[in-house]
């Protein structure tokens, strides 16, 4: 099955460039300007969505993108309405690629066939779901593919040579690779470094390698976007939209913009990779 | 699915540290390798005479085991009902249970190589005993701990800095302990290549409920020993605290094939089951948190929700998987006291006995007041003192004298 991931992945490929994937928490910091924000990310020039489900105890996140999904969930968030913000996005937008990002808990909750079902029928592409390792692949990512859905891996510095097929295994859609060992938004990304890491997972697998954690600024994505398939940035617009809050965490006429321009000059900055490879 | 009564309520948990659909690995792949090998580290130690043979010294000469199994006769006078046994894990090096488990490893981490610690802790009986072997052994230690519990815990954060220890208030979430637990974590995915995560209960990730309850084993082998010499037979009840549930389980898992046996865990009802409560069997459902399945309390998006209890040890939404497994199967009852309760049985002990208890225990306590009445006087029933009540002394003297 061919998912709108695949294809943009494709489409990129032929033209000789590296995707510049992005993140935002669904919600934040609230539902309406949220899916205002989430529309305008492709209009920026970003090429993959990624949309982070919130929940009260990210472990893998740093300050940033667990403050953002309190925000989300203080202003009633929850997952049900993640997925009516991807069915409304999909009202305009039948093309970008979206990728539900989180952890596991609420999926198990909400029920994992009926959140299938209700995911695709909304317009999502693929998961990734910090919790589930390969050793609790019967959980979610099994009955995911079988649904249609990508499931998305993450692979880390500390997956050596031995887990990597294991870890590939059922992968599908792209392989989102860490950059550091740490949480979201912390140490920033050495590009050689993850050089070496991309071209030693690419021994593995065919799947196109996206970098994520520690890339903030245009310079760093760029250099990333040099060296893997995709960049992806996170917490620095989950930043640049608080930023444009007001003193009581409530979104401003600057917030859409803020993210969409940050997420602007990041995709240039994405795009120069393109001749620096050529 | 497993459904029928397994043969013995001992063989838990399977290859992937299931015990029936509790437990398993929900952790970050960052973590995953780690897991592994403790996994395998822990297998090759148990397997090894000497590193049980080093335990044992330190139990019997540091931590001062065995620990005396107490008859209370005033308390069994009071309560006119059974015969009520203590099991003084509060007389233990550092003033808690937690410190067997420490020991164990602590001794894991030198054998793996680690020379850094790291610890949750909510009440601080953890964060001490876990400070206490860092010092021992030389180890550099970083205990998170919630700013909540920072305050309404302080003799037990200055003993940790005593200790040589560095206390980080956790700033994030509910700011109690499992915030503590989550900025571990994100300490341990950090510091990958030098960091052993000391977990400080029978929950997290597999191995970790397992080589905790081994380690917290200990309560339970000398009761039955004791209960032997003392009275020539088995207890007829056990009695203990959970909030992750630690003591309760070291106290247990040797007496789960001994049908004769009624066991008891206690939970904290906080201000009752129908308000702020810490009750995740009674007042939750099973679900995803930390790296394991268990009982959580959670709202209906699966988002988790603030616990509440007087007691800092018990003040935590989820229960260790094994407790999970045995409330199903039914091999446990799981009871609940409230924080008015526990205060009630924290004064009676204290007037009776002369054992001023920790807020936790006084919870089975409180328990033990309203079983033993309406037991027989040959009935032996032994309940777990996890710990002393030092550290509750000024917080209990405020609401006592009605400050809080």
């Amino acid at each position: 099955m061919t998912t709108r991931i695949d294809t943009r992945f494709a489409e990129l490929k032929s033209q000789g460039r590296a995707a510049f994937v992005t993140y935002v928490m669904a919600g934040d910091p609230d539902l309406a300007t949220s899916l205002e924000i989430v529309k305008a990310l492709p209009k920026s020039g970003a090429d993959v969505i990624e949309l982070g489900i919130p929940f009260t105890d990210p472990m893998a996140d740093g300050p940033s993108i667990q403050a953002a999904g309190l925000r989300a969930l203080k202003n009633g968030m929850t997952l049900k309405k993640t997925l009516e913000l991807v069915r409304d996005f999909r009202k305009d937008d039948n093309v970008t690629p979206l990728v539900l990002m989180g952890y596991y808990n609420p999926i198990y909750i909400y029920g994992v066939d009926k959140f299938l079902a209700d995911a695709k029928t909304a317009g999502v592409d693929g998961l990734i779901i910090v919790d589930l390792p390969p050793e609790e692949d019967d959980e979610l990512c099994i009955p995911a593919l079988k649904a249609g859905l990508n499931f998305i891996r993450l692979a880390t510095p500390t997956t050596d040579d031995k887990r990597l097929p294991a870890v590939l295994a059922n992968t599908s859609g792209f392989v989102y690779y860490v950059s550091i060992a740490g949480i979201t938004g912390a140490a920033a990304a050495d590009a050689n470094a993850v050089g070496e890491a991309v071209a030693r997972i690419k021994r593995h697998t065919g799947l196109p390698i996206c970098v994520g954690f520690g890339i903030r600024t245009p310079e760093a994505a760029r250099a990333i976007a040099e060296k893997a398939d995709g960049s992806v940035v996170g917490t620095a617009l989950v930043d640049a939209l608080k930023n444009s809050l007001d003193a009581e965490g409530r979104a401003t006429a600057k917030t859409v913009n803020a993210v969409a321009e940050l997420t602007a000059a990041l995709a240039q900055g994405v795009k120069g990779a393109q001749q620096a490879a050529e | 699915m497993n459904i029928a009564k397994p043969n013995s309520y001992r063989s838990g948990p399977d290859e992937r540290g299931h015990f029936g659909i509790f437990g398993g690995r929900f952790v970050a792949e960052t973590l995953m390798p780690l897991i592994l090998d403790l996994e395998k580290g822990y297998t090759a130690a148990k397997a090894d005479p000497a590193f049980q043979a080093e335990m044992n010294g330190y139990l019997k000469n540091y931590v001062g085991r065995p620990s005396p199994l107490y008859f209370a006769e005033r308390l069994t006078e009071h309560l006119g009902g059974a015969k009520i046994y203590l099991k003084r894990e509060e007389l233990n090096h550092t003033g808690s249970h937690k410190v067997n488990n420490v020991l164990g490893q602590i001794m894991l981490a030198r054998r793996m190589g680690k020379k850094r610690i790291i610890a949750e802790t909510g009440a601080g009986q953890h964060g001490v005993a876990t400070a206490t072997l860092c010092a021992r052994f030389g180890l550099e230690c970083v205990v998170y701990m919630g700013a909540v519990d920072v305050e309404r815990q302080q003799p037990n954060v200055i003993r940790m800095e005593m200790l040589g220890a560095k206390v980080m208030p956790v700033q994030s979430g509910t700011r109690t302990l499992k915030d503590a637990m989550n900025e571990a974590l994100r300490d341990w995915v950090t510091n990958v290549h030098n960091t052993f995560y000391c977990i400080g209960t029978v929950a997290g990730p597999h191995p970790y409920p397992t080589l905790v309850r081994d380690f917290q084993s200990v309560i339970g082998n000398e009761t039955r020993a004791q209960m032997q010499e003392i009275e020539g037979r088995l207890p007829d009840s056990l009695v203990a605290c959970i909030g992750g549930g630690s003591n309760a389980m070291g106290l247990f898992h040797p007496f789960l094939d001994d049908p004769s046996v009624e066991i008891f865990g206690v939970e904290a009802a906080g201000h009752g089951l129908t308000q702020l409560h810490a009750a995740s069997i009674a007042g939750g459902r099973p679900g995803v948190l930390h790296g394991n399945r268990t009982y959580l309390l959670m709202d209906a998006d699966g988002q988790i929700q603030d616990a509440h209890s007087i007691s800092a040890g018990l003040d935590y939404p989820g229960i260790g998987p094994e407790h999970s497994w045995l409330h199903e199967v039914g091999r446990v009852n799981y009871l609940s006291a409230t924080d008015d309760e526990a205060l009630a049985a924290f004064q009676l002990l204290s007037k009776l006995e002369g054992i001023i208890p920790a807020l936790e225990p006084a919870h089975a306590i409180a328990k033990v007041m309203e079983l033993a009445p309406k037991r027989p006087r040959d009935h032996l029933m032994v309940v777990n003192l996890s710990g002393r009540g030092d550290k509750d002394v000024p917080q209990v003297g405020d609401i006592l004298r009605g400050k809080k």
